[in-house]
């Protein structure tokens, strides 16, 4: 007999799991060798982008149950969407397991916790930049009335999953917010600066630091007031109504036309931001608004690189050599296909020799909030990331993404680095660079 | 299966390697061909060629089906589990055993991926040849056990010319050693090569030994493009009637040649009809004056334009558009049906000729790419299995494909085996009393058909086409 559950969850995915893109694969396992959570898993088809796919498609044809092991293989994925580059026959991965977690949202009963939590991060912290600002207040807060020194002292957080006791531990220190900097002289290069509720709250300084660069690359830089979470944390979660209501605020905020390019520095965010084209080209209002919002978006690296920053580095000179890597943001390079332009700039950087991290293509396992969820397979997965940074000894790993630098930074404590290393934001790195080395 | 038998085999391998979950159990449902699908009753991992000797004997005593499976990357439903049973992974054990430089061989457990190996001996100065387009995936047990060929067979042979020595557990639990790091032996019935390409029918392949040889100083790759599929052909014949004899010798049609562009980005012309991919390997000045040779033969032929890569790079990249191919296409439709038909080289052109025929005559889009150099060509079928009636007219275009490769005195199939999918034709390769003559070789070796059941032998042989022409 068919459980209501089974009958609500295959419903559920004939109604969201697009068919034709579940047709696409053609299970020809290219995939498999990119997949960060089949290496981990000594090569379970079940936890491989192959595996999920014919998992998605028994879903809508009934020919397997609901069950947790359905549930925890698709739970299981990171989303880093490395199976992407790898498919020749272009299946768009992304989409679909954006689609199976509405599916799976839909249908399955919550709880009335996960509901509270649930509404209060996606309609609440994460849907409203000024939320999100008293949010972070709080945490400026804990980390200034020395109640973070106190409970780190007591050990107050070993209460906690272990994994948030050192994500604890490396929050940066969040400083007090700037006024937003108004353009200072004219110039040729207008962009407008998404600045993201993480990078804006928790990474505020780094934000300062990117504006501050740009300037010195002789562009103007606004930054819109009006501006929400990009919404990926929504999308990725199967709430992507919600991460498309901040999709078309998004548009709003940034009038396209009045900018060469809207620049954001954290690779997740810009992944989901340059797809609100093909999230949205079946809304009759902002299909159009949408693909040029999407078309103008730039990360930080590649904008740097068209603004000239690498030749500026080169003239700058140093005594100094120390070792600096780079561990990709994965929607950055899987998503955007930026890789070549953060590493030149590192290349170029004085007082720096840029060495390969080996796999530096592959997940870190931080993948938004996934390092949280599944906490066991994100250790895994950063213990073989930690295995290529114990062999090369950098001094500076640097990310292009607040979630891959605080899970590098986790990665790095772990193994005791800490005293000889460090995980920096390519912004921040950038900064310290250029500024150590001006007279 | 009796739900009860968890238990036995998990005091075998272990609580951790055995699976049963219903995600696990749809996740070994299938391989890489299209419109197969079973699911195994449990997914077993063991350790050792012992533990793999007690889960024969319960198979046996129960009479449970056993599928061997290495990566899954199998075209002609090999590892799909159509009778149920339990699916075989070798992915504890994977390791390479042993390279001994004075023999020149390595000894490997079956989930070595082929894509390590080949790295691996390749950092010793070392060369191990068969190189299937699914090398990064497909294990060396696979490959073993399917014969498999790849982009350098023309010069260098396929699987079984590299295999030396084989352990095996035979289907009534008992281990057979094989061959040896010989040069010679001709002690009795070749077992070994019996063993090589039986698709797990006739045992499960627990340890190999294989041949190396020391790898080539330099090579080079060349690319010539053509305005029509003969006058790449005829490049083909030329160059093997010239008594050169490349590494790679690849062919790709135009629809081909645009699925890997879309999926590459590497600058292919769209509006070229063939593209030949042509390497040589060897000694620096052999090898330039093989290439130079190829690619004034091509122009000679009528190439429109010729080019050679510029570093290792960029061969690679080429090589790896062409791996691709066969995935690329799956981009064009939803199903993908890919053959293998296969004939002597010198029928190349007349072979490329008739599968345009066929494709026409019957309203179904193929496309064709594939080892031109040893006439093994990969027709393949773009579809929708969702259609009936397409579906129909593509099985009728496909069982001409293999009546013409008969006809010009070729097979059935060149690398990807028989499986499932072709076993309904094997029979036009070998006549009744090769069929025959094959199961009483299965059945005095596997008499209980536990191994790989229902694979190569067909319940019903396909009828023969009468080919009516116009």
């Amino acid at each position: 007999m068919v459980s209501e559950l089974q009958q609500h969850m295959q419903e559920s995915f004939k109604e969201h799991v697009n068919e034709e893109y579940l047709m696409d694969c053609m299970r020809c396992g290219f995939c498999l060798p990119a997949c960060p959570t089949y290496l981990a898993t000594n090569q379970d088809e079940t936890h491989s982008p192959r595996g999920r796919i014919a998992l998605m498609k028994a879903m809508r044809d009934g020919d397997v149950v609901w069950d947790g092991s359905v549930e925890d293989a698709f739970d299981m994925c990171l989303g880093c969407r490395a199976c992407e580059p790898a498919c020749p026959a272009g299946v768009q991965y992304g989409v679909l397991i954006e689609e199976t977690r509405v599916a799976i949202q839909q249908a399955k009963p919550k709880d009335l916790m996960e509901k509270v939590i649930r509404k209060a991060s996606f309609d609440g912290v994460f849907a409203d930049q000024k939320k999100m600002a008293a949010t972070v207040k709080l945490v400026q807060f804990y980390q200034r009335s020395g109640l973070q020194a106190a409970t780190r002292k007591i050990g107050f957080l070993s209460l906690f999953p272990p994994f948030m006791k050192e994500m604890e531990g490396v929050l940066p220190k969040v400083e007090t917010k700037k006024k937003k900097s108004p353009s200072l002289k004219p110039a040729t290069t207008r962009v407008a600066f998404f600045t993201g509720c993480l990078m804006d709250t928790l990474f505020q300084e780094t934000n300062r630091k990117t504006i501050e660069l740009l300037e010195w690359l002789g562009v103007e830089v606004v930054v819109p007031k009006e501006q929400q979470c990009c919404g990926a944390l929504h999308g990725h979660s199967g709430e992507m109504d919600k991460g498309l209501r901040n999709a078309r605020a998004n548009i709003d905020a940034f009038d396209s036309d009045n900018f060469d390019y809207i620049v954001n520095n954290a690779g997740g965010c810009g992944a989901f931001l340059s797809e609100y084209e093909k999230h949205l080209k079946h809304d009759p209002h902002y299909a159009e608004k949408a693909a040029r919002f999407s078309e103008k978006m730039l990360d930080i690296s590649s904008i740097f690189v068209k603004l000239g920053m690498n030749a500026r580095l080169k003239a700058l000179k140093s005594e100094e050599n120390a070792i600096v890597t780079y561990q990709d943001s994965c929607h950055l390079r899987n998503v955007n296909k930026v890789f070549l332009e953060p590493r030149s700039l590192l290349q170029d950087a004085p007082g720096y020799e840029y060495k390969e991290l080996i796999d530096a293509g592959s997940c870190c396992g931080s993948a938004g909030i996934y390092n949280l969820l599944q906490p066991e397979m994100a250790k895994k997965i950063l213990e073989q990331k930690m295995k290529g940074v114990q062999e090369l000894r950098p001094s500076k790993v640097v990310t292009s993404n607040p979630g891959c630098l605080m899970q590098m930074q986790v990665g790095i404590q772990r193994e005791g680095l800490q005293g000889e290393m460090q995980a920096v934001h390519i912004v921040d790195f950038l900064y310290d660079a250029i500024q150590k080395n001006q007279n | 299966m009796d739900a009860k038998l968890a238990k036995p085999f998990t005091s075998i391998v272990g609580e951790s390697n055995i699976k049963h979950s219903q995600a696990q159990l749809l996740a070994y449902s299938y391989d890489a061909t299209a419109n197969f699908q079973a699911k195994p009753d449990m997914v077993l991992s063991p350790k050792s060629t012992e533990e793999i000797k007690q889960i024969v004997k319960i198979c046996a005593s129960e009479r449970i089906p056993i599928v061997s499976r290495g990566s899954g990357t199998n075209l002609a439903a090999g590892t799909v589990p159509t009778q149920g049973g339990i699916v075989l992974l070798f992915n504890n054990m994977n390791k390479i055993l042993e390279l001994d430089e004075e023999n020149l061989t390595v000894t490997v457990q079956p989930g070595v991926i082929t894509q390590d190996l080949s790295n691996f001996v390749e950092r010793h100065n070392l060369f191990y040849p068969p190189d299937p387009s699914s090398m990064k995936i497909s294990t060396i047990g696979g490959n073993v056990s399917e014969n498999s060929g790849g982009l350098r067979g023309l010069k260098y042979g396929v699987t079984k010319d590299y295999v030396k020595a084989l352990t095996v557990v035979l289907p009534n639990g008992e281990v057979l050693k094989l061959g040896g790091k010989l040069a010679k032996d001709v002690a009795g019935y070749d077992l070994m090569s019996l063993l090589v390409g039986a698709e797990g029918t006739l045992g499960i392949i627990t340890e190999i030994t294989l041949k190396l040889i020391p790898l080539p100083i330099s090579k080079k790759t060349g690319i010539a493009y053509f305005n029509s599929l003969e006058d790449a052909a005829r490049t083909v014949s030329s160059i093997i009637a010239h008594k050169i004899i490349p590494v790679t010798l690849e062919f790709m049609d135009k629809g081909t040649i645009g699925a890997v562009e879309d999926f590459m980005k590497i600058g292919l012309p769209r509006d070229a009809e063939a593209m030949l991919l042509m390497e040589q390997d060897g000694n620096a000045e052999q090898v330039e004056r093989d290439i130079q040779t190829m690619i004034a033969i091509a122009k000679k032929e009528g190439a429109t334009s010729t080019s050679m890569a510029s570093s290792n790079e960029e061969a690679e990249i080429l090589k790896t558009g062409r791996r691709a191919a066969l995935s690329a296409l799956a981009r064009k439709r939803p199903t993908t049906i890919l053959e293998d038909a296969t004939v002597p080289r010198s029928e190349i052109a007349k072979m490329v000729r008739a599968i345009q025929d066929i494709a026409e005559k019957h309203n179904v889009q193929i496309t064709t790419f594939g080892h031109a150099g040893d006439g093994n060509l990969h027709p393949t079928c773009l579809t929708d299995v969702r259609d009936k009636e397409e579906m129909e007219r593509v099985e009728q275009a496909l069982a001409e494909i293999f009546h013409v490769a008969l006809e010009l005195g070729g097979t059935i199939t060149g690398e990807h085996g028989v499986g499932e999918m072709k076993a309904p034709y094997l029979e036009w390769k070998l006549g009744t009393s090769g069929i025959d003559l094959m199961k009483a070789i299965k059945s005095s070796i596997d008499p209980l058909n536990i191994m790989n059941p229902g694979k190569l032998f067909a319940k019903e042989t396909k009828m023969r086409l009468v080919i009516h022409n116009g």
